[in-house]
């Protein structure tokens, strides 16, 4: 499936303006969780290996591809599972538990 | 259509749903952890539909890809979070891995008959994609400390990096102007990949928050462009929110060290450190043991503790959290200043703190905590230097005049923890030791703490 030119920066626009919207709004407080959020989220391009490998239209793709999907798997796995063990560090006072 | 194509289409579009449903519940502490899984649940839907495409017919290095990496990011997964700077360099450059080699398949399956749209964005994808690999591979390598953190610079040296970038960039023009030269290709790689690094090698330690959250950006765009190339609106717009969120940090780092963005933009961060080495201080300054240091933070009734990259090297948090709680149970109120550019990440001080059990509503940034320094008791600085040099407010001739800083000299009392006098990154001298209300305390962070939490609640029944 191609889309064409204008269609994809029309996306690209609207994606990037709702992206500054909603990223203005994250506190200071939790950059770090939000970098490794967006790496993990930007680690979607796996879709991309996961066609190239397993259409196999050449061997290069299927190495590269297979590759490709080491690398963004790693940064789903490790990238949600660090943004999560950060998030759950981040309490409001109150009650602590000793 | 066929039915699984409208399926695949389906699952995408909830993806994309989810993925900005999930930055939006970022905003607050309270909502962060649905955002987490928000995320997940777009990726797995994303991924599941994937594997429904009809081009697929071969499962097994699909498998292999998916088994490996679970492995290798389960580790990642777990590092400390002390290492939390370096394992996100290194994140960013799997996922720049990830798109040049995807775009580089992408070129070989087409050409020679690429279009000329099409050639044009699979050229900023790998180079864009290959010199945040080696870029990020340099600045993970940095903060590890396995390379030289210190910046390495030699004449012209902006000249050299931007002529790699030229020549990348013509051959890209020539590429997009004749696909057929196939052989041009491996060029337009291997010269970004030259060029990473050398963007990378005159960066010091302090520019890192910098550099990791333009190199952040930098892996967002070139996903989006391999979004144009693959016709994948999901992908696009994933690679434009991540592209977005590294610009937005970058820029408030550019802010919050007082550099241009375009200064930001052409690596030229590690700019001259020249520095008047002769005229060293010998003013002299008040210095202060642990005993009187934790008689006056007794004695105070409004504490702002501001943590810098050296509590983080001292691993002096937890001791930080038991002074926090000594502190409190004695009635004082304590807070925490945070400079943006503390430490070696956007917010890495933040969560250093928080694993140490430190509630996040007592972490304040600069612009919320600089007016409270004038009724501050004490302001206790623990491996800060160069954010809370005065110079930068009051001195025109100092290299980090115009830099905005926690100010804290406004409090009553002043206390520095430091291991010696020497000076910060910016190898600039800082006024504030030489002040009345100044006292040093010299030591290591995580010791010197110890010892006033000791003294606190030794001394004191």
């Amino acid at each position: 499936m191609q889309l064409d030119l204008v269609t994809s920066l029309y996306v690209f626009l609207l994606a990037a303006f709702i992206g500054f919207e909603v990223i203005r709004r994250v506190s200071p407080l939790l950059h770090t969780p939000l970098m490794s959020l967006t790496n993990a989220l930007d680690a979607i391009a796996v879709v991309g290996a996961i066609i190239l490998a397993g259409e196999g239209k050449s061997n290069l793709a299927k190495i590269l591809g297979t590759i490709a999907i080491i690398a963004a798997t790693s940064n789903i796995v490790g990238g949600f599972m660090i943004t999560d063990r950060m998030l759950k560090m981040f309490k409001a006072s109150g009650p602590r538990k000793p | 259509m066929f039915a699984s194509e409208n399926i695949l289409e389906i699952t995408y579009l909830i993806a994309t749903a989810l993925f900005v449903l999930s930055l939006k519940w970022l905003s607050s502490p309270v909502t962060a952890r649905r955002g987490v899984w928000a995320g997940e649940v777009g990726m797995l839907l994303a991924i599941a539909g994937t594997l429904l495409h009809k081009g697929i017919v071969d499962y097994r290095w699909i498998a292999i890809g998916l088994v490996l990496g679970t492995i290798i990011g389960v580790p990642l997964g777990r590092v400390a979070m002390t290492a939390v700077p370096q394992r996100t360099a290194l994140s960013h450059a799997f996922g720049a891995l990830c798109v040049t080699l995807v775009g580089t398949a992408e070129f070989y399956i087409r050409a020679p008959h690429v279009p000329q749209f099409m050639m044009g964005v699979l050229s900023l994808e790998v180079i864009l994609g290959a010199l945040t690999f080696t870029g990020s591979l340099m600045a993970a390598g940095k903060l590890q400390e396995v390379l030289p953190q210190r910046p390495i610079t030699y004449k012209g040296q902006n000249l050299v990096n931007l002529g790699f970038l030229a020549i990348a960039i013509g051959i890209a023009v020539t590429l997009v102007l004749h696909p057929d030269k196939t052989f041009l290709f491996p060029f337009m790689i291997s010269i970004p990949l030259a060029f990473g690094v050398m963007m990378i090698i005159p960066i010091g330690g302090a520019d890192m928050p910098t550099v990791i959250s333009l190199l952040n950006s930098y892996a967002g765009l070139s996903a989006a462009a391999m979004g144009f190339v693959l016709g994948s609106k999901l992908l696009i717009v994933a690679g434009a929110l991540d592209g977005a969120s590294g610009f937005i940090l970058s820029v408030n780092m550019s802010k919050a060290m007082n550099r241009s963005f375009t200064n930001v933009l052409f690596g030229a961060f590690g700019q001259e450190q020249v520095v008047a080495a002769g005229t060293k201080e010998t003013r002299p300054v008040r210095s202060a043991s642990p005993e009187e240091a934790a008689g006056i933070l007794a004695a105070a009734s409004k504490v702002v503790i501001v943590p810098g990259y050296g509590m983080a090297v001292a691993q002096a948090q937890h001791k930080v959290r038991e002074l926090y709680d000594a502190l409190t149970k004695r009635g004082v109120d304590v807070k925490f200043g945070i400079h943006p550019v503390a430490g070696r990440m956007p917010g890495h001080m933040n969560v250093l703190l928080a694993e140490a059990d430190i509630p996040y509503d007592k972490l304040l940034e600069m612009d919320d905590i600089n007016g409270d320094f004038p009724q501050t008791d004490v302001a206790l600085i623990i491996g800060a230097n160069d954010v809370t040099n005065p110079a930068a407010r009051e001195d025109q001739s100092s290299p980090i005049y115009g830099m905005p800083i926690l100010d804290v000299d406004k409090a009553r009392t002043v206390m520095v923890i430091k291991r010696s006098m020497a000076a910060g990154f910016a190898g600039i001298d800082n006024p504030l030791y030489y002040l009345d209300r100044t006292l040093m305390l010299f030591g290591d962070a995580k010791n010197f703490v110890g010892s006033i939490v000791r003294e606190l609640s030794g001394g004191h029944g």
